[in-house]
């Protein structure tokens, strides 16, 4: 798991005039880290729902810290997520670091720094080192938005990273008073499980549950804590965009089933009403803005708003089949919103604009990108054959055995996504080649084997997702077991609903 | 006839202090009959070694304590000596900025802009009565926190604060801004110690003793008239707020942390701030403990509006030593609630936070020392604009000085927060937490506000320039930048450090 800090090292100690080397020795990292990640994969034991992979070291014992790893089958895909996107996001945007206000060099290591950070913040066992990582990992995004971006990055990136540290900071005051309470019941302690044995008052626990689920919702972003995403998306670079919408984004989600749902079960019962209500809003809130929107990058911030609504219904509707479908969601999400930027980068890059407007009949002059893009799209509506499709499906099952009316609601959120994909598809790739567009040029190699496996994944997962789910079900239903919850309808075996 | 009995002292645990006070009087010595060709190198190395010296008594004392060191005027405990420790620490590298001299004037008595001050700067000479002044602040601070009794005290503050007046008013440049902020300065500093005094009379009154275990046992007695206690303590804390710039005393700081030289802003911004909290530490914990139910109330709503006034107000300045000013009375606050805590991990947790703040302080000082352009330092935030371009390192250190106030993980202050609220949230001050994590994100906008101007916008080209630091310099930058990271990632040797040390004696 160390990995990527010594080819961060390693990168920082190129001299600045080699950047082409800067570029391979970051990509050769990422892809020995992938490799690694995948042969981990094959050692996990799908059917234990223990911790695997433990490691703790002490870390500041005066505290009760420990460097504590350790994986179950949620985390497990999501750290496959963060490094099977991370070799394709460098060789998506080889050249993406030119022009930013520092060197090609520079770029490189914060990426590596950040894709050790998302690897730790997932593998995190230990609240503390949890926290180290959410935080910590605020500073690379900051610089790689404000230094490589386009635009208003510094303003981008000063919003995104002071939403970041004020629900940072709410969360380390939920984490004070967990240190506090459990030093009064036996012994200071960072432990997820120990922390979860804790006794709380409703009133505190409700209150704690607060501190972390705000910090959470502003990651990922649910209504109305999303501000700060369609600027950031817009002003990064699309490399970028794919890491902080396709896996950075993802920690507040994968927080909400770790922490809140483990660490709080009474209060994440009690809030449930409330943030189904909130996930619902940010669905079709997010779609009605994506339809409105006249860029691309802008596009599919919204977009996203509209799926991270998606997954928050999966895990707060409580039962097993939402938490694989919304766990599921999230590594597909990676997958779909990492095509859509990484082409619409290519697209914006090529034509010199992101707006919708000024492109038109790409399908003509550049055929390839043309159905990549289509491809990826129609994956982000959900349709069936590809990997999305699966994930929403489980979801609004999950969720129609308990919430049915939400499920209702949300399904129309399906609705707007064929708007609001297929609108923007049909204006820029459709009909007549307009003015500026006639000379633009397909992908080419390079950018053919970026993108390639990224739609293969969606197309192998949409037809047979069950290698991923095997390994997630037993968690999800394990994490809504330990808080404390049954299915609604135990007829539906888990494994059933899927195929 | 009263018999005089010789005062019997423990020459070996006041070792620190008075090899201090003796190199002290050892550069005056050397200012009246050296040359001033050799008189700036053997200030220097004068002052350098006799820190260095005093520092390894410390080591040497480390685990000693006792109370009878001095004829019970001075507690020689494990915070004493953490505390003595981390005022020398700070010393060295606050000399190793001092010893530039292009920020000092060189004959401070010439008015300023007249014939003789031009005479002076031409004749190339150099200022060297800083470095006395500069031992006889240290010898003060490092008696301030382990006095015991009311009139050492005293003594121990005028001590430290004398010097500061006149160290204040040496600028080179702007020197009547130096010298206004030395006379404000001076006039408040008598105040706070006229306030001081006069609690000290009514803690007598009270008690009828000065020492701080009298006036324990006459709190705990309960006899004694509680009016006298209360207003007692009152102005005395008047008087000691007043030194760490808390709301609302703290109308001096950012005056004088603008005015005067900044090698000695960045000395007295890291090592007043250790001693005069460890002076509070000391009898709040100790004197006052009992008392609690009177004071903690009035401290809590002090800490409170100095979190959030100094963060507020460090909103919109456009200076950056102004800045940091008021973002020294932010931190003042975050300290006072390690103060209300009063149980062992708020002890620990302050003298942690003291000397990781002291340390990532004259570090952004040092680095404020280094932009310059023709007519001394520039401190416009707005011609910071591009520094990262113009110096990549200095702009990236100056950066993680700035996270670390901030509280971002993986550094110092990030450490030295989390265990300053926790210990408050233990004490069940569960307002102060909230206020304090509030107020932290405030603060951290005006910290990135700089990062965004050092980073991401464009050069300013109106001369500014990073110049090359001295070797001293570049070893404070280097050395404090080190401590701040190194004691955000592997903080446990030294925390465990302090928390096995740090038991205060009565």
């Amino acid at each position: 798991m160390l990995l990527p800090v010594l080819g961060a090292v390693l990168v920082s100690t190129l001299p600045k005039a080699k950047e082409l080397l800067a570029k391979q020795m970051a990509f050769a990292t990422t892809l020995v880290v992938a490799v690694a990640g995948i042969a981990m994969a094959t050692q996990f034991q799908r059917d234990n729902v223990d911790l695997q992979f433990v490691e703790s070291h002490s870390w500041i014992p005066t505290f009760g810290i420990n460097y504590a790893l350790g994986i179950d089958g949620i985390a497990l895909v999501l750290i496959l997520l963060s490094v099977l996107l991370a070799p394709i996001v460098v060789l998506a945007g080889w050249n993406e670091a030119v022009g930013g206000r520092w060197s090609v060099k520079s770029f490189y290591v914060l990426m590596l720094i950040l894709e050790t950070m998302m690897i730790g913040v997932f593998a995190a066992n230990d609240v503390f080192l949890f926290y180290v990582f959410f935080e910590a990992m605020l500073v690379p995004v900051y610089f790689l938005i404000g230094g490589y971006g386009s635009g208003a990055r510094a303003a981008a990136a000063v919003k995104f990273l002071l939403y970041s540290l004020f629900g940072g900071l709410l969360m380390l005051a939920s984490i004070i008073a967990l240190y506090v309470i459990s030093g009064e019941q036996g012994g200071h302690t960072f432990d997820i499980s120990a922390l979860a044995q804790l006794r709380l008052s409703s009133t505190t626990e409700n209150l704690l549950f607060l501190g972390f689920f705000i910090a959470f919702a502003i990651k990922a972003p649910l209504w109305p804590f999303h501000t700060w995403l369609p600027d950031a998306a817009d002003a990064a670079t699309p490399g970028t965009s794919v890491l902080l919408l396709g896996v950075l984004d993802k920690v507040g989600t994968f927080g909400m089933i770790r922490y809140c749902l483990e660490l709080f079960p009474h209060a994440s019962k009690t809030f449930t009403p409330v943030i189904i209500v909130l996930a619902v809003i940010s669905i079709i809130y997010g779609a009605f803005l994506a339809i409105g929107q006249k860029d691309f990058k802008r596009l599919i911030a919204f977009t996203s708003i509209s799926h991270f609504g998606f997954i928050t219904l999966g895990i707060f509707a409580m039962t097993s089949q939402g938490h694989s479908g919304a766990t599921l969601y999230m590594f597909n999400h990676g997958f779909s919103t990492a095509a859509l930027f990484l082409i619409a980068g290519w697209m914006s890059s090529r034509r010199g604009s992101s707006k919708i407007a000024d492109f038109g009949g790409l399908q003509r002059v550049t055929p390839i990108m043309a159905w990549a893009f289509f491809f990826a799209g129609m994956s982000s509506l959900a349709l069936p054959g590809l990997s999305s499709f699966v994930s929403e499906f489980l979801v609004l099952v999950g969720t129609y055995t308990r919430y049915p009316v939400a499920a209702v609601i949300a399904a129309f959120g399906i609705v707007l996504a064929a708007l609001y994909i297929l609108l923007p598809i049909q204006r820029a790739l459709h009909g007549p080649t307009t003015d500026g567009n006639e000379s633009l040029t397909d992908l080419n190699l390079r950018e053919k084997i970026a993108i390639a496996p990224v739609l293969a994944v969606i197309l192998v997962l949409g037809f047979y997702p069950s290698p991923l789910l095997n390994v997630i079900n037993p968690a999800a239903a394990h994490s809504i077991a330990k808080a404390g919850f049954t299915d609604p309808l135990s007829s539906i075996d888990s494994k059933g609903a899927t195929k | 006839m009263i018999a005089f009995v010789a005062p019997s002292l423990s020459y070996s645990l006041l070792a620190p202090i008075l090899i201090v006070l003796g190199g002290a009087v050892l550069t005056v010595i050397f200012e009246a009959f050296l040359s001033k060709a050799i008189r700036p190198i053997a200030q220097l190395s004068v002052t350098l070694g006799t820190l260095v010296l005093a520092l390894g008594q410390v080591w040497r004392i480390r685990h000693e304590s006792s109370m009878t060191a001095a004829m019970g005027s001075v507690a020689i405990d494990g915070p004493a000596i953490l505390l003595q420790a981390s005022v020398l620490i700070l010393a060295v590298l606050g000399v190793f900025l001092i010893a530039d001299h292009d920020h000092f004037t060189v004959v401070a008595a010439t008015l300023p802009g007249s014939e003789e001050e031009l005479a002076s700067i031409r004749s190339g000479e150099k200022l060297t009565e800083v470095y006395p002044l500069t031992l006889f602040a240290v010898a003060g601070m490092m008696l301030f926190p382990i006095a015991t009794d009311l009139i050492t005290l005293f003594v121990a503050l005028e001590m430290l604060s004398l010097p500061l007046y006149l160290m204040a008013g040496l600028s080179r440049r702007r020197r009547l801004m130096s010298q206004e902020a030395a006379l404000k300065y001076f006039l408040l500093g008598a105040f706070s110690s006229a306030f001081f005094l006069f609690g000290a009379a009514f803690l007598y009154g009270f008690s009828g003793s000065v020492s701080l275990a009298g006036i324990f046992e006459a709190v705990s007695g309960g006899t004694g008239n509680s009016v006298f206690l209360l207003i007692g303590i009152i102005f005395l804390s008047v008087g000691l707020l007043f030194k760490v710039g808390a709301v609302p005393f703290h109308a001096w700081t950012p005056d004088v942390y603008q005015g005067a030289p900044t090698p000695v802003t960045a000395f007295m911004a890291a090592a007043t701030k250790v001693a005069a909290f460890g002076a509070i530490l000391r009898i709040f914990y100790t004197s006052f403990a009992n008392a609690y139910w009177d004071w903690r109330p009035i401290l809590t709503v002090i800490a409170i509006i100095t979190m959030v006034f100094g963060s507020l107000v460090a909103i919109s300045q456009r200076d950056i030593k102004r800045m940091l000013a008021y973002s020294s009375i932010a931190h003042a606050g975050f300290l006072l609630s390690g103060v209300i805590a009063l149980n062992k991990a708020g002890l620990n947790a302050s003298i942690f936070y003291l000397f990781a703040y002291g340390i990532a302080t004259l570090g952004a000082f040092a680095v404020v020392t280094l932009v310059r352009d023709s007519a001394g330092e520039v401190t416009d935030l707005n011609r910071w604009a591009g520094l990262g371009k113009r110096s990549p390192f200095i702009a990236t250190v100056f950066a993680t000085f700035l996270l670390a106030f901030a509280g971002i993980p993986l550094t110092s202050g990030f450490i030295g927060k989390f265990s300053i609220f926790s210990a408050a949230y233990e004490s069940g001050n569960k307002l102060i937490v909230v206020v304090g994590v509030l107020s932290s994100a405030i603060a951290a906008y005006f910290y990135i506000r700089v990062i965004v101007l050092m980073f991401f916008t464009d050069l300013a080209e109106d001369g500014t320039s990073v110049i090359i630091p001295s070797i001293l310099t570049r070893a404070t930058i280097v050395l404090t930048f080190a401590i701040t990271i190194f004691l955000g990632v592997f903080p446990a040797p030294f925390l465990n450090f302090i928390s096995s040390t740090a038991i205060f004696i009565r």
